[in-house]
């Protein structure tokens, strides 16, 4: 199967530390990539590099064949190219209404003077609430402040939102740090509900048990590498409590 | 309807606010307050405060603030008093290099908060003195009387009066800017993106939104306002003076907190400033014609602001303590 997703050889640098060495990574349509590795491993440079927010100092990628020019490498050129970013407590503008924060950056506009079309933006979010996220509380309305939902709800939100605008490549960072059980549950569900559309998802998170319960491969980061991409099939979560939490060496 | 409501609370509690405060005033003094020589009078001068109070509402809302307006107002309004006076170009050419001036100075404050990182409050302090200082160089801390501007089309267009009751022009331009500002506000993506910076800059940024432009922006736009301001009080008394806009500063945020606009950032309310600046405005007048002394208005100016923020503070306790 063609990859979504090939960078090779990337390498970046933050003054005299570098954050990447030389990173190989594929991802193909339909899979959970779990991203694991302690702080400081190098995940959150690859997912910034991936997703646009930065260049790298050298290296290549290409997105479903298509090479990308790192000089244009923006948020906006890596989402038109499908590669979304949920991050933990920072996609959602908490005191803003539900119908912003699913448009916000890339709004229906009309005319000349680009008028936000409001209503066709509301009706689109509501049907994202009840059609997606399963929500059609009684008052639950487009106009509701992002504040009012649950931790598990808000993640929700934004992947309902990477999807809606067609991203095929949705990365999760740490999607499940801090939430409560059932909420873990809900989001692991819409983390399933991306692999089944054929999108590909990238997991980032400490919380082992979650991701083995969810992801196909498992990608362990150290010292800006990757140290190697185990599938599910061969790796149980012994394995990675192993590697990961007690140092023991490579996975099976 | 319910719904409009629900989502509008603030709103809804400024209007009867208002009203009340317009109710007192007229019980207190009939005579004024269904005369309508008050409300020419009114619709002459607030303009002014009101156009700076409609930027600032958009700033705050970024969450950031201009503390330099005053200066801003006066040193625009003294390069179209220089031009015009001096003979050096027509009245809209001069009103023209004003509204630039004016521009400028606003994207000065931009990059010292942007590009240099000073937080907005200490840069517009600073640059409140140095237009202020620069103008009085330039002026020599004279008045520049412009008493021919009167035959002028622009003066005309800009603050004449028209109609049976002669209502002054620049009270439509204050309604049209408020207007155009809302619009910007609610439904545009410019005002999007203030709302969402002022909620929470990094969200923002990683949805994409360009931060620093829109940030310098939206300091230009205050600039803009507020040489406009400046322009307006210097053709409604054909006179440019070195203290202009001075008495400005904190009516000026007094309107947009009592309006109801967050001072966390991330929500704003041009409906609010509007009516906060009308109900600020108003009370002087209403405290002097009700046989009170003119003491009376500090006080009450000082009752309506901590009663208005009171009030939003509590409704927002209760909304937060609503969801939990």
């Amino acid at each position: 199967m063609e990859p979504l997703v090939r960078m090779r050889n990337i390498t970046k640098s933050f003054g005299s530390i570098s954050a990447l060495r030389g990173v190989d990574l594929d991802l193909y349509p339909g899979e959970v990539l779990a991203l694991l590795g302690d702080n400081g491993a190098g995940k959150s440079t690859l997912i910034k590099v991936l997703s646009g927010l930065h260049a790298p100092d050298s290296g290549e990628m290409e997105v479903r064949g298509k090479r990308v020019n790192w000089k244009k490498h923006t948020v906006g050129a890596a989402r038109k190219m499908g590669v979304e970013t949920v991050y933990q407590e920072r996609s959602l503008g908490e005191k803003q209404p539900l119908w912003r924060n699913i448009f916000v950056g890339r709004h229906i506009t009309r005319g000349l003077w680009r008028r936000i079309d409001v209503n066709r933006e509301k009706e689109i979010t509501m049907e994202l609430l009840s059609g997606f996220l399963g929500l059609s509380g009684v008052g639950l309305t487009a106009e509701a402040r992002v504040c009012t939902l649950s931790g598990g709800e808000q993640q929700g939100l934004a992947i309902a939102r990477a999807m809606h605008f067609d991203a095929s490549i949705i990365i999760l960072d740490e999607p499940t740090t801090a939430l409560g059980v059932s909420e873990v549950r809900k989001v692991l569900s819409f983390v399933d509900r991306i692999r089944r559309e054929g999108r590909c998802c990238v997991f980032i998170s400490h919380e082992l048990h979650h991701v083995h319960a969810i992801a196909d491969r498992f990608a362990i980061m150290e010292h800006g590498k990757i140290e190697g991409v185990y599938p599910r099939e061969s790796t149980s979560l012994e394995d990675l409590v192993g590697f990961l939490l007690l140092g023991k060496g490579g996975c099976s | 309807m319910r719904a409009f409501l629900r989502d509008h609370r603030k709103q809804g509690i400024l209007s009867l606010a208002f009203l009340m405060l317009w109710g007192v005033f007229a019980a207190a003094s009939p005579g004024t307050f269904t005369n309508l020589r008050i409300y020419r009078s009114f619709l002459s001068t607030l303009p002014v405060p009101l156009i700076l109070a409609l930027g600032m509402t958009l700033l705050v809302t970024l969450g950031e603030m201009d503390l330099s307006f005053p200066s801003v107002t006066a040193a625009s309004a003294y390069v179209f008093a220089f031009l015009y006076s001096q003979g050096y170009a027509s009245p809209p050419l001069a009103l023209g290099a004003a509204l630039a001036a004016g521009l400028l100075m606003g994207w000065c404050n931009g990059l010292l908060v942007v590009v240099v990182g000073v937080p907005s409050i200490i840069a517009t302090i600073g640059t409140q003195f140095l237009w202020r200082g620069l103008v009085l160089l330039l002026a020599d801390g004279l008045a520049i009387p412009l008493g021919s501007l009167r035959g002028e089309p622009l003066h005309f267009l800009l603050v004449g009066r028209i109609g049976a009751w002669g209502i002054p022009l620049q009270a439509l331009w204050a309604v049209v800017i408020a207007l155009f500002l809302a619009f910007l506000l609610n439904r545009h993506p410019f005002g999007d993106a203030l709302l969402f910076i002022g909620d929470n800059r990094k969200t923002a940024a990683m949805m994409g939104i360009p931060v620093r432009r829109v940030r310098i922006m939206a300091f230009m736009l205050m600039g803009l306002l507020a040489a406009l301001a400046g322009v307006l009080a210097t053709f409604e008394l054909n006179n440019w003076w070195p203290t202009q806009g001075e008495g400005y500063m904190l009516m000026v945020f007094a309107a947009v907190f009592v309006g109801g606009t967050s001072a966390y950032g991330g929500e704003g309310t041009i409906y609010g400033s509007f009516i906060g600046a009308i109900m600020i405005g108003i009370i002087e007048a209403g405290i002097v014609s009700a046989g009170l002394t003119g003491f009376w208005t500090r006080f009450i100016h000082g009752l309506v602001i901590i009663l208005s923020v009171s009030v939003y503070a509590l409704l927002e306790r209760k909304k937060r303590g609503d969801e939990g």
